[in-house]
């Protein structure tokens, strides 16, 4: 089962789309609820890292009979220090972003803390892709 | 999955219904399929807000009450009815005329329900101290819980575990007579409800094993026999009916009625689908850190209740009016002969979630259908136009998977079949009677719906 969505860069209002679409789906699938809530916040951070940070991209779930894989690619501008980024606290978001109420510098830790497993690439001026799996 | 069939409290009039997609289309869970000319409604998924009932044109939605006749069966006769009750009178009619025709109806006691009602701000605030999952939710209306334990099953532990206004209504008026030296045994309590999922609440309790109530009044029939007799009704004295009752009370059904009573953060939310909205933010972590949530399924609380007849905003507006008359309540207020034992009785049992919305047990069956799903809507033209007897193109999809529909009962799709030869003319039209009924598309000057009414 695939599931892609489109994530265009700015749009905080559509941010949380993907999250409510893979959620919805994973009810029907019967996942444990706790289960569910790790995976919808962890789409939901790295909706809004795409939204805030990013040209815009494309967020793709893979859903297995034990397994959800979701692959988030989006377009640049990338991460120069990834081991920074992981940092609690640590944001590059701008003041506009954060008067938005966002850019708290939790989004890549949140992900982290909620998934099995997380791998980032990054390419400065290229792009992201970020990949983490949950297993249900 | 949940295995036994739920009780709802909302029926379908099959003389009265005459197949069209208001209900439908209004059923917030999508409950409801029309088949063979009828609204159905799925039993596991009905959550009894009633908005169904609002909308049907032909009035083919009814609730189940119980007969006054029953009243003989006891000696204590004690009828219960929300706050709500007194504010859709015109306030031509005062309170104390309004308890004189309730009691001129067959009842030695009438009481509101919502008294003494500091003891339900005592649970609530007790439980909102101690709690784990932030923020709470009200346990006020059932049809809320409803939907939270089939739609938002994360959420359930987040529920209040605490009975409603009417039991402890019960609880005091049983607690009241005791006083006097009746047995239980001797009172027959009923209770006046304002919607159906309160009425669903007391034939099938969530989270306490039987309800206290003894019998079911629907409010609607209720003011339509206290209005017949209003005027001719004896002069008697039932001020001390109301001693208990405090300015919390009466307006504690109606929006921010329990919210205001939390120092800490809290919110309102009435009407059903903005709750929906507010409970899919809550899954996602997108709400702030909250330490109660008052969620009312009807716009205005009680208020707005499917068996109330006032305008709901007049409703308000009267019980705010009426309540500045009375005390602001205490915990000091001590008119239960035993307070402590009531406040027990009241808090009640855990909520299990319920799943409804599973496609299969077999997680890769489940996944399967869902795929299949999947196909069936690139199929369907999206118009979610109800033709076929589900409310939208993806309810049509999730149907064909369980084997509950066909994809020809999509007309649009039909059509298509028919011009590409794929079926013939006279199994076209069973498909459509299969769904809307013979005769459903003769010509009927007299015909009801479809006029634009709501304008």
């Amino acid at each position: 089962m695939k599931l892609v969505f489109e994530i265009a860069r700015g749009d905080f209002t559509a941010a949380g789309k993907a999250s409510s679409g893979i959620k919805k789906v994973l009810k029907q699938l019967l996942v444990d609820p706790k289960t569910i809530k790790r995976i919808v916040v962890a789409v939901y951070e790295a909706e809004v890292n795409v939204v805030a940070h990013s040209v815009g991209g494309t967020l793709t779930a893979n859903i297995s009979g034990n397994e959800i894989t979701v692959v988030v690619q989006d377009y640049g501008p990338g991460i120069s220090d990834i081991e920074q980024a992981m940092k609690v606290g640590f944001s590059t978001a701008s003041r506009k972003v954060r008067e938005m109420g966002f850019g708290a510098g939790m989004g890549l830790p949140n992900i982290k803390k909620n998934t099995d497993e997380l791998t980032i690439q990054s390419q400065p001026g290229k792009g992201t892709m970020l990949v983490f799996s949950i297993s249900i | 999955m949940q295995t036994v069939e739920k009780y709802h409290a909302i029926k379908v009039d099959i003389d009265k219904c005459m197949g069209c997609t208001h209900c439908m289309k209004a059923c917030p869970t999508e409950a409801i399929r029309v088949a063979r000319g009828v609204a159905n409604i799925n039993a596991n998924r009905c959550v009894d807000c009633g908005n169904c009932l609002r909308v049907c044109p032909v009035d083919a939605f009814y609730v189940e009450e119980d007969s006054l006749e029953q009243l003989s069966k006891y000696k204590y006769k004690v009828l219960l009815f929300p706050a709500v009750f007194i504010g859709q009178f015109p306030e031509s009619y005062s309170e104390s005329s309004i308890y004189e025709a309730v009691l001129s109806l067959g009842f030695t006691h009438v009481l509101e329900v919502e008294q003494p009602i500091h003891l339900l701000i005592e649970i609530i605030k007790e439980q909102v101290l101690q709690a784990k999952n932030k923020p709470l939710i009200s346990s006020f209306c059932p049809a809320i819980v409803r939907l939270i334990q089939s739609k938002y099953p994360s959420l359930v532990d987040n529920i209040i575990r605490m009975k409603a206004p009417h039991d402890l209504g019960a609880y005091y008026a049983i607690d009241l007579l005791s006083k006097e030296g009746i047995g239980r045994e001797e009172i027959g309590i009923f209770y006046a409800s304002p919607c159906s999922a309160k009425m669903a609440a007391v034939e099938r309790p969530l989270g306490e094993e039987v309800s206290v109530v003894d019998g079911l009044i629907n409010m609607y029939e209720l003011y339509n026999k206290v209005r017949k007799v209003i005027k001719k009704a004896k002069k008697r004295d039932s001020v001390a009916l109301r001693k208990g009752l405090r300015r919390d009370g009466i307006v504690w059904s109606l929006p921010r009625g329990e919210a205001c009573h939390f120092k800490g953060r809290s919110m309102a939310v009435d009407g059903i689908h903005n709750v929906v909205k507010i409970l899919e933010r809550m899954e996602n972590n997108e709400v702030p850190e909250l330490d109660f949530l008052e969620l009312r399924s009807c716009d205005q609380g009680c208020a707005g209740g499917i068996l109330l007849t006032g305008n709901r905003f007049l409703t308000v507006e009267r019980l705010q009016k009426r309540s500045k008359r009375y005390l602001i309540a205490e915990s000091s207020d001590d008119h239960c002969f035993n307070c402590p034992a009531i406040k027990e009785k009241l808090k009640s049992g855990p909520i299990q979630p319920g799943y409804v919305y599973a496609l299969d047990t077999n997680r890769k069956l489940a996944l399967e259908k869902l795929q299949k799903v999947d196909r069936i809507l690139c199929q369907l033209p999206g118009i979610d136009c109800g033709a076929c007897g589900a409310p939208n193109c993806h309810a049509l999809a999730e149907d064909m998977v369980q084997g509950k529909a066909k994809i020809t009962d999509c007309v649009f799709l039909q059509n298509r079949y028919l011009n590409e030869e794929k079926i013939d003319l006279a199994k076209a039209t069973r498909n459509l009677e299969n769904t809307w009924g013979t005769n459903r598309f003769d010509a009927d000057c007299n015909r009801k719906g479809g006029r634009n009414e709501g304008f």
